[in-house]
């Protein structure tokens, strides 16, 4: 077995685990990479089925070629898409364009997932989180508890291990179920080639640069490269230092952004 | 106006060390995780801060943003920083949970799962340590072996963990002294040693100093041996258990559409299409027809699909498989009983209690366990066995137990298939402890010839005897009695074999001299055996204080077909003697009753009982409760065993 075998392996153990615990379950997609990455094994857990809900939370600042990807993907694929926009904060005026990054981020996607949560009464949500990408994810548990608050008690996490994991959740509480916990950003692109996962154009070099994480449109930035294929992304990767999320502008806005976000319900 | 100002990382600043060599690519695919372990403050954030930082594995900006934050509390260079980013880790200089993090070194790649120090932080570290294959275990020169490194070595030990190197670190702290270095290594081997656990190697370093990690230190030329960085690119990855007998967990059956699908985790061996499976617990066999992938390939795989690795199948029969159940070949299945011996290691704050209920998950089975006993805990610290029996395992602790789960699971013991024979048992929603089954329990089992089971067919049950001993004053006569009410409403019939009545009647010539008391007890054993023999469920309320008379009492019964069970009527003797219902110890201690239990004649508590009560702790309902289990599971064993929904 190789390594990405394994963690493959890892991984649809782990969303079987959620899906037979769990009365209610959902996956978030983003339509990054590792979502995508997401995607693809849960097609292979269930073996071409997906039986439960993907959910897009849509802070309304997307990229345009990210939604075509949205609308293809949910064709290719076949599944059922929940889409959610917190609403009221974007009537209320939160925006870019006038609050500062880390208190958009937590309205337009923690707050609109409490909403998503709360209209559809979901259990568990699947994510793609990893732990290279950031020193609070490295902390994770693959069932991670969030209370109703969606609060997460990073001091006392449930113990887990011999593949045994907190599967219940109490009234208004829920599971994180982070699957690619043990992948790094190169099992990831070597993954998405080894399996021709497809992708969005953007993670590729257009005029010498190139998007190496992807959020939101106005705090997005790309990278100088000129990798244009999975190759060239994976020599890339192998000699650079610098931090995957950096171009990822809410969690660097102040000292600790990623660890309060992440307190409070960020994924 | 930019947004991203903020994120520009500053050009490298001279003060932080530059590493020496430029990074190597293509490390070789083979992937170790790496646990590291000690006392608190003996430097493993240092430690594994360093590995990063000289193996070329810190993004760029993290370097840069913790030098600048020492800087502004006017610090040296901190390597730990590079692990502990969370606030509160910053402020106390302590690691809070299990981290993990990548890196890579010319020959290999690694993840180290950082695990504190902290006594609190246990359970932390056994979801760490569970996961490695090999462990880092450090010591710091200047303190030397400290309380937690040497509980962390035997719960790696216990977590069946071998490859481990020794990191002594802080030379620099004792001048780089061979002398120092050389009695810890000493003082270590031999403690480990008890452990049956053997390091790899023992090596020198100064973690903050970067010496003895990659290359070998110029402070430290008497030593010959590897550097850690070496002894690390030397261990190997567990390999999955391909070699032993298919062990296919099923998680869980699909139906999606018209194919029944089973899926599950390959625990060892391999299926392919053909093969035939029996299903553990109950027995139904058929044959693999297919192997489900997404995308499907044509032609589809046959397998084998090996150790490690997710499948999904189907059957050439409809069979009703379901979650929990084990795949094996017929030939070589794992154990199905209901009884074993396990060592456990406890992580909760609320103990585990000799008699209690307690819901067990191995593999993806889960059933109600009943701890029958706790025959003894092992001081982690000193390795010395505790003796005789306690009635509980605290958090922190570790003991040895028996139980017995309400319906019979599958597993295997003895490393058989080290997935298999290991447990948890669940406190609520968490996991309160881990353990590792050493052996199967022979049950009594149903003699299915003669005469016992036409009385059976008359009653609906078979007899058996309860034998409940302890001391006086303990609860025996008051358990057997309500014990009594229980089992015959439940329409068993059942007696009350009582020592006091014994006295007054067949043994009224007998006085209270060892051999006296033996005698008693071989009468009471005849009688309970004939008793039983006819269909009663035989309680006996007696001291029989001598571990030498109850284990004459059982072989007899053994030999006679009877299902016996050595109940342990617990309770400290200051209680028994506040109690006092009798008056009895008040008599004895005033010089009336002479060689009386407890006060000048031994009573011998039973080392590994069926089942422990401790009438001190657990209610009268609680301890019947158990009892009432215990003494179905002996008179109705079929309607026990077969409670399960598997069938």
């Amino acid at each position: 077995m190789t390594h990405l075998d394994e963690l493959e392996s890892q991984s649809i153990y782990l969303m079987r685990e959620a899906y037979h615990g769990f009365q209610k379950p959902a996956m978030l997609w983003s339509m990054g990479k590792d979502s995508n990455v997401l995607l693809w094994l849960a097609k292979k857990a269930f073996c071409g089925h997906m039986p439960f809900p993907i959910v897009h939370i849509d802070t309304t600042y997307e990229f345009p070629e990210m939604l075509e990807f949205r609308s293809w993907a949910q064709k290719h694929y076949g599944f059922e898409l929940t889409v959610w926009i917190n609403k009221e904060a974007r009537a209320r005026g939160i925006g870019y364009e006038t609050t500062d990054p880390v208190t958009v981020t937590h309205e337009l996607k923690t707050v609109a997932l409490q909403q998503c949560l709360a209209a559809n009464g979901y259990d568990a949500l699947i994510t793609g989180i990893r732990r290279d990408e950031d020193s609070t994810r490295a902390k994770e548990r693959y069932f991670s508890p969030r209370n109703a608050e969606f609060e997460w008690d990073y001091k006392d996490q449930p113990p887990e291990f011999w593949n045994h994991f907190t599967t219940e959740s109490g009234p208004g509480e829920h599971v994180r179920v982070q699957p690619l916990l043990d992948w790094t950003e190169i099992d990831i692109w070597r993954y998405l080639d080894r399996e021709k996962v497809p992708l969005p154009g953007m993670y590729f070099s257009r005029n010498g640069e190139r998007y190496r994480s992807l959020g939101c449109m106005p705090i997005s930035r790309p990278v100088k490269s000129d990798a244009k294929t999975i190759d060239d992304i994976i020599e890339e990767l192998k000699v650079t230092k610098v931090s995957e999320r950096a171009g990822r502008a809410q969690d660097h806005h102040e000292r600790n952004a990623m660890q309060k976000l992440r307190a409070k319900g960020f994924m | 106006m930019s947004l991203l100002s903020d994120t520009t990382l500053p050009a490298t600043p001279a003060a932080i060390p530059t590493p020496a060599q430029p990074p190597d690519k293509a490390p070789v695919p083979d992937h170790l995780q790496l646990v590291v372990v000690g006392h608190v403050d003996h430097g493993k954030s240092t430690l594994i801060g360093r590995l990063l930082f000289d193996t070329h594995s810190v993004p760029d900006g993290k370097a840069e943003r913790i030098e600048a934050a020492c800087k502004a509390e006017g610090m040296e260079f901190e390597y730990a920083f590079l692990m502990d980013a969370l606030l509160e880790e910053q402020a106390q200089n302590i690691t809070m949970d299990t981290t993990r993090v990548p890196f890579s070194t010319e020959r290999r790649s690694f993840t180290i799962i950082d695990a504190p120090g902290h006594k609190e932080f246990l359970k932390n570290m056994i979801t760490g340590a569970a996961s490695a294959d090999a462990a880092v275990l450090l010591v710091d020169a200047f303190e030397g072996l400290r309380e937690q490194s040497r509980r962390h070595c035997f719960l790696l030990s216990l977590l069946g963990l071998r490859q481990i190197v020794v990191a002594v670190n802080k030379m620099d702290l004792v001048g780089y002294k061979p002398e120092v270095f050389e009695a810890i290594r000493t003082e270590l081997s031999a403690f480990l040693a008890k452990l049956g656990v053997e390091p790899a190697h023992f090596v020198p370093i100064s973690a903050k100093h970067g010496e003895g990690l990659l290359k070998h230190s110029d402070k430290m030329p008497w030593y010959r041996g590897p550097t850690l960085v070496e002894s690390l690119e030397k261990f190997r990855a567990t390999p999955p258990a391909s070699g032993g007998p298919l062990r296919l967990s099923v998680q869980d059956v699909y139906r999606f559409d018209a194919r029944r699908i089973i899926a599950g985790l390959v625990e060892s061996g391999s299926v392919s299409v053909g093969d035939q499976i029996e299903f553990v617990p109950g027995g139904k066999r058929s044959r693999v027809k297919g192997i489900e992938t997404w995308p499907q390939t044509n032609p589809p795989p046959r397998g084998p699909v090996g150790a490690g690795s997710e499948v999904a199948i189907t059957l050439e029969d409809e069979l009703f498989v379901e979650r929990g159940q084990i795949g094996a070949p017929p030939s070589d299945k794992p154990y199905e009983a209901r009884t074993f011996t396990a060592r456990v290691f406890w992580i909760h704050d609320t103990p585990l209690r000799s008699g209690e209920l307690i819901p067990l998950k191995l593999g993806t089975q889960q059933a109600e366990a009943r701890v029958l006993g706790i025959q003894r805990t092992l001081d982690a610290i000193t390795l010395e066995s505790g003796t005789g029996t306690t009635g509980e395992v605290k958090v922190h602790e570790v003991a040895e137990i028996r139980l017995r789960v309400r319906k019979p699971i599958a597993f295997d013991v003895g490393g058989k298939v080290p997935a298999l024979g290991r447990f948890v048992l669940m406190r609520g929603r968490r996991i309160g402890g881990g353990g590792v089954i050493d052996s199967v329990v022979d049950e009594p089992t149903v003699t299915s010839g003669i005469n016992p089971v036409s009385r059976s067919a008359i009653l609906g049950h078979r007899g058996c005897i309860v034998w409940m001993t302890g001391l006086s004053g303990s609860g025996k006569s008051t358990l057997a009695q309500a014990l009594e009410q229980r089992l015959l409403s439940s329409g068993i019939l059942s007696a009350i074999l009582d020592g006091d009545v014994l006295r007054t009647g067949l043994s009224r010539n007998l006085g209270f001299t060892p051999d006296d008391r033996s005698e008693n007890l071989r009468r009471a054993t005849e009688l309970a055996i004939h008793l039983a023999d006819a269909g009663v469920v035989v309680l006996a309320a007696l001291i029989s204080p001598f571990r030498a008379d109850r284990a004459l009492a059982a072989e007899r019964a053994k030999e006679r077909g009877v299902p016996f069970a050595e109940v342990f009527i617990n309770a400290p003797l200051a209680e028994c003697e506040r109690r006092d219902p009798k008056q009895l110890y008040k008599r004895a201690r005033a010089g009336q009753i002479p060689q009386f239990t407890g006060i000048d004649s031994p009573y011998e508590a039973p080392l590994a009982p069926d089942l422990e009560i401790r009438t001190d702790r657990q209610s009268v309902a609680e301890s019947v409760e158990a009892l009432t289990e215990m003494a179905l599971g002996l008179a109705r064993p079929s309607e026990q065993t077969g409670s399960g929904s598997h069938i």
